[in-house]
């Protein structure tokens, strides 16, 4: 069963190729507990109008970007330091595919939405503080902002969802193999 | 409808489909190194299946920071020689016998065509350079191959990049991948197995295709692969000899691992190399690249020379070859880390070892050092690095540095220029 929260609220960050070095830089790869990365997420993340240090991304539960995720490392201490911090559903375009799978395999959630509503998630931005929260039954994404409500479906592979449900991938295969 | 070299590989080793699309692979090898495998080790001990599937299948390297550098890399390294010793994984390499995980792995004849290979790198996908469908994961997949010797695919399309034409003179492995990762750009192969075909391919070492495919996840690759020939035969025969009567007869058993003439691709695009370029990175994306002549007179700081991607005797022979006599500009950090042991005996037999120090070279222990700056040759804000590597990304070699990716041949000749530099101008 899992133990993690689909939902909550959002920060976007507005940019595609976000690589696994932006998101935790190598140096911190000594680190042996999930825990100890929580201060250094997204260290290196360049863009404006975004603090690695500031409260958007210390409140924020869910991540909203663009096209190739999580490209570069197979690190899977890239979903973890998003784990440890509490953000554990991520929207995006596309993602890189270990990235994709190290999230599913520890039980959090990469959603693909297309590029069209992709495009709306972020204009809903400009509305104020988006909260969102996540239909995983129906496979849906529900956003909400300045009294603004909009509703995206989401395909989801039956593994993935099996692993999100199963609360990651070494108790799936554990119980299976 | 014939299949692909992936496609039979997926077909051999599929244990399970638990779903659709969903598919779960036995797998040959388990590779891990002590970076990615010290939280696996320390989940399988907290659920109490501190277990391996096959320690003859599982192989081990300290790699990224050797010897240790501070508590807690030699922590890493402490919690994957325990664990080796423990569960008596022979094939474990420590100080002195260590060397760069996709280096040595081939090195030591561990990848054969056919087989399925994971490791907690993204590098991994180099050892299809053998046939093999090779894919770097993250520590969880790394967890379960580990403890059940099987890890799960969405089963990847194949896009076959039919390389054509000869190279020429001073344009190698190095450039053709940049070039390919230009045209492919960072995610053009996501999902999708890279299959390096065509004459340029046919007349490659297994070096240089290893090279090739070590970036195949530059451009989003799950694996980069080449089919296994005489080549292959010839590289692996040391280790297969024993099995085949001759290397005709091993060659005869790897044709099972050819991709079909009537297998069906994703996508087909057709490279003609006859007039292609020297190659380097610009920005902080490996998909950034322009010809070396658009980019000489950049100034830079240091280089490094090695890696999983150009650290093999090959790369250091030709580095040589334009440093021999000549000595690195005064305002150069010159760093070259052989890959494996095996790889600086062999270039200290050569003389290499002793060109790299007369041209002011510093030279390491194998290690895969200032790649991902997490050890030695970090760099300082604003500073530059001609690097041989496979990742150019911001902060990549230190935060606020810049490295530009190029061959082993460009990155000696802007040693000893001090900006970059065309070798075939010199």
């Amino acid at each position: 069963m899992t133990d993690k929260l689909f939902g909550g609220p959002a920060i976007f960050l507005d940019r595609s190729d976000i690589n696994t070095d932006e998101i935790i830089p190598a140096k911190y790869l000594t680190e042996v507990t999930k825990e100890a990365l929580k201060p250094y997420m997204l260290e290196d993340l360049n863009l404006e109008n975004f603090d690695p240090k500031g409260d958007k991304l210390k409140n924020a539960r869910v991540l909203v970007s663009r096209e190739n995720f999580g490209c570069g490392s197979s690190r899977e201490h890239a979903p973890w330091v998003f784990e440890v911090n509490g953000v554990h559903t991520i929207i995006a375009q596309s993602y890189a595919r270990i990235f994709r799978q190290n999230t599913f395999n520890g039980g959090m959630l990469a959603i693909e939405l297309p590029k069209a509503d992709l495009d709306r998630l972020f204009a809903l931005e400009k509305e104020g503080e988006v909260g969102i929260s996540v239909d995983l039954d129906g496979q849906n994404v529900i956003a909400t902002a300045g009294g603004k409500t909009e509703t995206y479906s989401f395909d989801l592979s039956p593994f993935d969802k099996a692993l999100v449900q199963a609360g990651g991938w070494v108790d799936f295969a554990d119980t299976r193999y | 409808m014939g299949k692909t070299i992936a496609e039979k590989i997926f077909a051999a080793h599929l244990r399970d489909e638990p779903f659709p699309g969903t598919k779960v692979l036995d797998l040959d090898r388990v590779l891990c190194h002590e970076i990615t495998t010290p939280v696996a080790i320390a989940d399988l001990e907290a659920r109490g299946k501190d277990r391996v599937f096959d320690n003859t299948k599982i192989k081990a390297v300290i790699d990224h920071v050797t010897p240790s550098k501070d508590s807690k890399t030699a922590l890493q390294a402490k919690m994957l020689r325990d664990w080796a010793r423990r569960h008596q994984i022979k094939d474990f390499f420590d100080i002195g016998h260590n060397g760069v995980c996709h280096a040595i792995f081939p090195e030591k004849g561990y990848i054969r065509p056919g087989y399925t290979v994971i490791m907690g790198d993204s590098h991994t996908c180099t050892h299809g350079a053998f046939g093999a469908f090779a894919a770097g994961v993250g520590t969880t997949d790394l967890e379960v191959g580990i403890l059940k010797g099987v890890c799960a695919f969405r089963e990847p399309a194949t896009i076959r990049v039919n390389l054509t034409g000869s190279l020429p003179k001073g344009v190698y492995a190095k450039d053709v991948i940049l070039f390919v990762i230009g045209q492919l750009g960072v995610n053009g192969a996501t999902d999708r197995v890279l299959e390096f075909r065509g004459p340029i391919i046919d007349n490659m070492s297994m070096e240089a295709r290893m090279t090739l495919c070590n970036m195949a996840i530059e451009a989003g690759g799950t694996c980069g692969i080449c089919l296994p020939d005489m080549t292959t035969v010839e590289y692996l025969w040391p280790f297969i000899k024993d099995e085949f009567e001759s290397p005709d007869a091993a060659l005869s058993d790897y044709s099972q691992w050819v991709s079909d003439d009537d297998a069906s691709y994703d996508k087909v695009l057709d490279f003609d190399l006859t007039n292609l370029e020297p190659h380097v990175t610009y920005g902080y994306k490996p998909d950034c690249v322009k010809p070396v002549a658009e980019m000489a007179g950049i100034p830079v700081d240091q280089v490094y020379i090695g890696t999983c991607t150009n650290g093999r005797i090959e790369d250091l022979r030709q580095a040589a070859e334009i440093l021999k006599g000549k000595r690195i500009a005064d305002t150069v950090r010159g760093i070259v880390s052989p890959a494996t042991p095996k790889i600086f005996s062999q270039a200290l037999a050569e003389g290499i070892i002793q060109i790299f120090m007369d041209a002011g070279f510093c030279v390491t222990n194998p290690t895969c050092g200032a790649c991902l700056g997490m050890s030695n040759g970090v760099l300082s804000g604003g500073e530059v690095c001609a690097s041989t590597s496979n990742r150019n990304f911001n902060g990549r070699m230190g935060k606020g540095g810049m490295v530009h990716l190029m061959s082993p041949t460009t990155a000696a000749a802007t040693a000893i220029a001090g900006v970059i530099t065309d070798a075939r101008s010199m």
